[in-house]
């Protein structure tokens, strides 16, 4: 399966000339981009690992390429990576965009487990396969 | 000693009957205090009836005044309750309509109260025979008055981190046919239509509980929809379950199951009324829901100029009284919508100050203070091959709901939906890279059909559908010359 979070997951993938971009067009808004990692991928997983601190003060996408580059070295084919931007003004101190730039070679997805209550309710738990091993051997 | 002398004329107070504009409701020397509410109506009055006068009793008949004096005024500080018409304009190329301003001082006003508010400014007067037709044209409240409410329980910066979905607009279709699917069949367009790619479903106005699908059904099933789907697509997803019902009680039951469902949206209908909606409000704002509202009857007084109540009223009445998503229209779909008054219906919703803007209807300066945003909502004949169009007027921050759209793909739900995703991902991608979108729009679409089959076929379905008619909405305004 493929992961469709983000924000051009239905994309093909996006090659490093056209992730710089977006990088750019984050930059020229003033947002922050962000790299962050996960074996983790639910859907409310939030707390991905960061890649160091949000880029508040990069002005040239080639810098946070680099950094990008840098984070590959270490998880490309283990994790999926994502880079965010920040957007710190009033009224939004939030995440503006957030794209998946790197995923494992397999993804084997999510379990869906039901338990059956009250009558034809069930309470239903979304399990991500990857996580039944141990964090770092997961993909 | 006390001199009586008998008045040269009637005195004020003298039993009978006496115009409106003499007895307090008129003042074009009025400067409005920064406290008071003002609305702007659009006042035709009939043959022989004074614009001025006429503008003096919609003000009387909107606050204090009777048809006739009463001495019981001087019980009150009655010069202090009376709202007073300061400024009547003649309306831009329309013989014999006005735009009357009045001006309400605060105290008049109950907080936190839709209902209050509404009784006051169109409880009564909108039947007044002197007038021929009247519209509530737009409404100024100060920032002491809006800060009396809640707004929106979630908004669109917590919806988003809710949804963990960033940086484009959101997808929804609402199920179609809009009548008689069962349960089983209605969760079936739901998990295709989710699984596809789009967000979210929706359930139409007038899905409650019928014969042919009872509310707890439909939602069993639903939630089997949207819990499959985000275990198939690792993303969250969700469904507006309708929650209208006969009585509050009855509501609050069905989002209370809602709730112990594990859904992230509830929806009601405006017909719902204020109080309801401003009930249901509290309760998700307690219980972490997301609200949906579908505007259901608006048009029945919101779409002729002449008579009636703005849309823009109306949205901002519903970010006071607090809900997160309202339908604001599409600009090119189906539905009435002036694309001017539409940008102004969306700034009411998102933006924490709006400017006076004549051109899209904003008769005044309106500042939120700080209240949450909320999304609003594009429904109606709109289809992928309209993308770089619809993300020119309603920007980022809304939802393009995609029900014909989605479910009349030629090649299945699940395809129409992807289609959609595709498109919207394109748009934004190529609008971010810096390109003209705006102009290229079709060949971006086509570029990206190319790696997407069911986008292809969407764009061939639906490549010359349009709805190109004549607005019966649309700001009267005289555009004013800018010193440079």
């Amino acid at each position: 399966m493929r992961i469709t979070q983000g924000t051009f997951s239905f994309l093909p993938d996006l090659t490093d000339e056209q992730i710089s971009t977006q990088i750019a067009y984050a930059q020229k808004n003033g947002w922050a981009v962000n790299i962050e990692y996960t074996d983790d991928p639910h859907p409310r997983n939030t707390y991905w690992e960061l890649w160091g601190q949000p880029m508040f003060d990069f002005k040239d996408p080639a810098a946070v390429m680099y950094e990008l580059a840098e984070c590959r070295k270490v998880f490309k084919g283990r994790a999926y990576i994502r880079l965010s931007a920040f957007d710190n003004t009033w009224g939004w101190e939030s995440v503006r965009y957030s794209f998946i730039v790197d995923r494992p070679e397999e993804e084997p997805g999510f379990a869906l487990d039901r338990q059956e209550v009250d009558g034809r309710s069930q309470r239903y738990t979304t399990r991500t396969y990857a996580t039944d091993k141990p964090a770092g051997s997961r993909y | 000693m006390n001199v009586v002398t008998p008045p040269a004329k009637k005195g004020r107070y003298d039993a009978g009957v006496m115009k409106y504009k003499e007895m307090g409701y008129f003042d074009l020397d009025y400067v409005p205090k920064p406290t008071d509410i003002l609305a702007v109506f659009r006042i035709t009055p009939q043959d022989g009836v004074d614009a001025d006068e006429a503008a003096a009793a919609v003000a009387g008949e909107s606050s204090t005044a009777t048809w006739t004096v009463v001495w019981t005024d001087r019980l009150t500080a009655s010069e202090r309750y009376r709202a007073k018409a300061y400024r009547v304009d003649p309306v831009p190329g329309a013989p014999g309509q006005w735009f009357a301003y009045i001006a309400y001082d605060l105290e008049l006003f109950e907080p936190n109260s839709i209902v209050n508010l509404s009784a006051s400014i169109i409880g009564n007067v909108f039947g007044f025979k002197p007038l021929k037709a009247l519209r509530l044209e737009d409404m100024h409240l100060p920032i002491a008055y809006v800060k009396t409410y809640f707004g929106p329980p979630t908004g669109i910066v917590v919806e988003r981190e809710r949804l963990d979905k960033y940086g484009r607009p959101l997808l929804g279709a609402t199920v179609k046919p809009k009548l008689g699917l069962s349960g089983r069949n209605y969760g079936r367009v739901v998990y295709e239509a989710l699984k596809g790619g789009l967000d979210f479903t929706k359930d139409d106005e007038n899905i409650n509980s019928q014969n042919f699908m009872h509310w707890r059904d439909r939602f069993l099933y639903c939630m089997e929809a949207v819990n499959r789907a985000q275990a198939s697509t690792g993303e969250i997803k969700g469904t507006y379950l309708n929650i209208s019902a006969g009585d509050m009680e009855e509501i609050y039951e069905r989002a209370e199951f809602a709730k112990e469902l594990g859904s992230t949206i509830v929806m009601i209908d405006l017909v719902i009324g204020y109080s309801a909606i401003q009930s249901i409000s509290k309760w998700c704002r307690r219980n972490d829901m997301i609200l949906h509202l579908h505007r259901a009857g608006h048009s029945t007084y919101t779409r002729q100029k002449t008579h009636g109540v703005s849309f823009r009223v109306i949205a901002k009445w519903m970010r006071l009284a607090g809900v997160d998503h309202i339908h604001a229209g599409t600009v090119v779909g189906k539905l009435e919508g002036d694309p001017a008054s539409t940008h102004g219906y969306y700034d009411i919703c998102r933006e924490q100050y709006n400017p006076q803007n004549l051109g899209n209807g904003l008769f005044f300066d309106q500042d939120w203070g700080g209240m949450r945003k909320l999304m609003p909502v594009a429904s109606g004949g709109i289809h992928a091959g309209q993308m770089h169009l619809l993300l020119h007027h309603l920007g980022e921050d809304c939802v393009m709901q995609f029900g014909g759209g989605t479910i009349g793909h030629p090649h299945g739900i699940a395809a129409g939906a992807t289609a959609n995703r595709v498109a919207l991902e394109a748009m934004i991608f190529a609008r971010n890279e810096g390109r003209d979108y705006l102009n290229e729009g079709p060949d971006i679409l086509a570029r990206a059909a190319k790696s997407c089959r069911p986008l292809a076929q969407a764009l061939d379905t639906w490549k010359d559908v349009t709805f190109d008619y004549a607005s019966t909405d649309t700001p009267d305004f005289v555009p004013t010359t800018t010193a440079v």
